[in-house]
């Protein structure tokens, strides 16, 4: 035990954990192993074939979850499509309401997500607690507010039909709230699959839009590797594609819907430069870069991953950077100060500000 | 009465007495640090200074938010900051029995069962220094003898700092005679508005000379400088000029301290001690009440500076109903239960 009088003279920052003990009790309710989700109901799991979910930070089991084949992709599809008929019939305002529900939902249920979140993704407490959630509250809010204007700003617009969703694992619930959100107020059914690495919170979010009163097939969630996506792109009822993640992925599913008449759109990777004049505040540039590449360790698509600087200044800040980043704090994600391990996709290392 | 007759110390008294004290108590106070001895004005660096100020102010922004210190951390992170308080009294209504019982909780700032309950009664927790106007230094003087506490008087026609200079400059070397350890100058902000820092560095310059031993303190009245890059500009030449300390406000302007303000003046704190080897001081001041605020700063100073400038000899924290709420929340931590404000009075 570490006294006061020790921490007096260290002044260390010591622990801050954030108990998970509310997520743990919901992947318990379920008996550690997921359906999917379809029709607002679980599939059983007796006969599916499941796959381990790990928690990154400490490569332990947190749950199994089924690798959706054909049956569960065509089921999906099917409830979305029973689904659209009323779900897009219905009026701006009322699909605002199941909106508004939702979003007032997941500030409910803000804690479990946050939690649920840094196990499944292992980025930090601070970031999903912080970014994450409140932002997928948001969007939620906002699109609430578009469906209600939707009849008098999108005239003579329509919904599309049954969107299939693919989304990764660097934001998994706010990728997903960008995704359904503006697809649900537009008055389309989704079929969601969660990256095979993180889908926890798009079924506990599956759970709690069911809770919130959201009609059964308007929001199915498959989970699944790649072949689940492929099953979805390749399905011949589903009319359109939203797709976020590598630019390899992208060229695939461009090519798989190119001639089917599905309607696609795709969010790939990127390579930003972060330039710096010699008169900038070369401290405050410091701090940018370190927001820039550092922020969700380094795994969004628009990160800072190349720094540009003028000849004159970049060895000041190149110093200055380097003694910044010997303040990084690496350590256990839910310790809400610390930053947590990388993903296993892309390393083993961690890292943040 | 008892009270009243300490303050009436005959005055040649005190001159025999007190000058020798001020010395221990200054030695204890910053023990190897070599003092700032100043350097010349480099005017090419203070006019080529930049600050981003959205930048600075996103930085201030989410230095709260990314670090936190909790249970026995925050505990002790409070005792450490009650360490560098310099518990401070500057009204009108200033009376000798008022900074008397200033003096009084300034050596036992904690209630003695609290620190008792938290283990940290060997720790000598006491405040960073008393500061007051010049007319009470003889009073907190002879109340703070032997307890190593220093006396710090605010001694440049406070807080305008637009007193005629020769008088400015006698006023200090009055509150050096009357035995204070620590002087906290104003600058003139009519020269730092104009870009005249050769008028601010002579200025400064001369203060200096007038403190002799006493360690200078200078405020540079950051609410009234108009923009980041000029507290920046203020900062470098009151270091240049041999500031011990460069403090952020006097605590009579509008505006007082703020964590942005604080991120510029710490990184140009740094940015000097690179160039020249010399650590200055940094003291904010005004408007903090509350210990959850006394927290955001040391981590301002944690991550911007070091560990270095957690202790009193570099860092201030000018206030004094801050001391209550720390208190408070020390009380609440031993006991679970919040008291009320007035069960820790100050004065």
């Amino acid at each position: 035990m570490t006294t006061v009088s020790e921490i007096f003279e260290t002044m260390a920052y010591g622990p801050a954990p954030e108990s998970d003990k509310q997520a743990r009790e919901w992947i318990a309710r379920h008996g550690g192993e997921f359906g999917v989700f379809v029709g607002g109901r679980w599939t059983a799991t007796q006969s599916a074939e499941l796959f381990d979910v790990l928690n990154p930070a400490t490569a332990t089991r947190l749950a199994r979850v089924t690798q959706a084949g054909p049956a569960e992709v065509d089921a999906a599809v099917a409830a979305a499509r029973h689904a659209f008929g009323s779900w897009s019939t219905l009026s701006g305002h009322a699909r605002a309401r199941h909106l508004y529900a939702l979003a007032r939902a997941v500030q409910k249920h803000a804690r479990l997500l946050a939690v649920l979140e840094s196990l499944d993704n292992g980025k930090s407490i601070r970031e999903t607690r912080d970014l994450d959630i409140p932002l997928v509250a948001r969007h939620f809010y906002h699109h609430a507010g578009w469906a209600q204007l939707a009849e008098s700003e999108f005239a003579g617009h329509g919904p599309v039909g049954v969107v299939g969703q693919i989304i990764p694992w660097n934001f998994p619930l706010l990728m997903l709230a960008w995704k359904i959100a503006p697809a649900l107020a537009a008055g389309n059914t989704v079929v969601l699959k969660p990256a095979e690495f993180t889908p926890l919170t798009a079924l506990c979010l599956a759970e709690i839009a069911h809770l919130a009163g959201l009609p059964p097939g308007v929001l199915n969630v498959v989970t699944g590797d790649g072949r689940t996506g492929g099953l979805l792109v390749a399905h011949a009822d589903v009319d359109k594609i939203a797709f976020t993640g590598s630019t390899e992925v992208g060229r695939i599913i461009r090519k798989a819907t190119a001639g089917s008449g599905k309607k696609l759109s795709l969010e790939l990777g990127g390579k930003s430069p972060f330039i710096v004049f010699d008169d900038a505040d070369v401290d405050s540039v410091v701090e940018g870069v370190v927001d820039a590449i550092w922020f969700n360790q380094g795994q969004v698509c628009c990160a800072g991953s190349r720094l540009l600087a003028h000849e004159g200044i970049a060895e000041r800040l190149v110093t200055k950077l380097r003694a910044r980043m010997e303040k990084l704090r690496v350590g256990p994600p839910r310790r809400s100060t610390w930053v947590p391990s990388w993903h296993r996709c892309s390393s083993s290392a961690s890292a943040s500000s | 009465m008892e009270t009243k007759r300490k303050y009436e110390v005959p005055v040649e008294a005190r001159a025999a007495t007190v000058p020798a004290g001020s010395v221990e108590r200054a030695l204890r106070v910053h023990p190897r640090e070599e003092r700032n001895p100043g350097t010349p004005l480099d005017l090419d660096l203070v006019r080529a200074l930049r600050v981003n100020r959205s930048a600075v102010e996103r930085r201030a922004a989410t230095i709260p938010t990314r670090r936190t210190v909790k249970r026995e951390w925050q505990a002790a992170w409070l005792l450490r900051a009650i360490t560098c308080i310099d518990l401070t009294t500057l009204q009108g209504d200033d009376t000798p029995t008022n900074v008397l019982r200033l003096c009084a909780k300034a050596k036992e700032p904690v209630r003695r069962d609290l620190l008792e309950a938290l283990g940290a009664t060997d720790l000598g927790i006491r405040v960073g220094a008393v500061c007051l106007y010049h007319a009470f230094v003889p009073v907190a003087v002879q109340a703070l003898q032997g307890s190593g506490i220093p006396v710090a008087a605010v001694s440049t026609g406070f807080p305008a700092g637009l007193n005629p200079l020769p008088q400015r400059i006698e006023e200090i070397k009055a509150s050096v005679a009357a035995g204070a350890d620590e002087i906290d100058v104003v600058i003139t902000r009519a020269h730092a508005l104009a870009g005249d820092w050769e008028a601010v560095y002579d200025e400064v310059r001369a203060f200096r000379a007038a403190c002799g031993a006493a360690h200078m303190k200078v405020i540079l009245g950051t609410g009234d400088l108009a923009t980041l890059a000029n507290v920046a500009r203020a900062s470098q030449v009151a270091m240049m000029a041999g500031a011990d300390f460069i403090k952020t406000s006097t605590g009579k302007e509008a505006v007082n301290a703020t964590l942005p303000v604080g991120v510029v003046m710490t990184r140009m704190i740094r940015d000097y001690h690179e160039r020249t080897g010399h650590a200055v001081g940094f003291k904010p001041a005004g408007g903090m009440r509350s210990a959850k605020t006394a927290l955001q700063w040391l981590i301002l100073m944690k991550e911007e500076l070091g560990d270095r400038w957690l202790k009193a000899d570099l860092f201030r924290l000018g206030a004094s109903s801050l001391l209550t709420d720390i208190e408070r929340q020390l009380e609440h931590f031993v006991t679970g239960r919040y008291s009320a404000a007035h069960r820790h009075p100050m004065v």
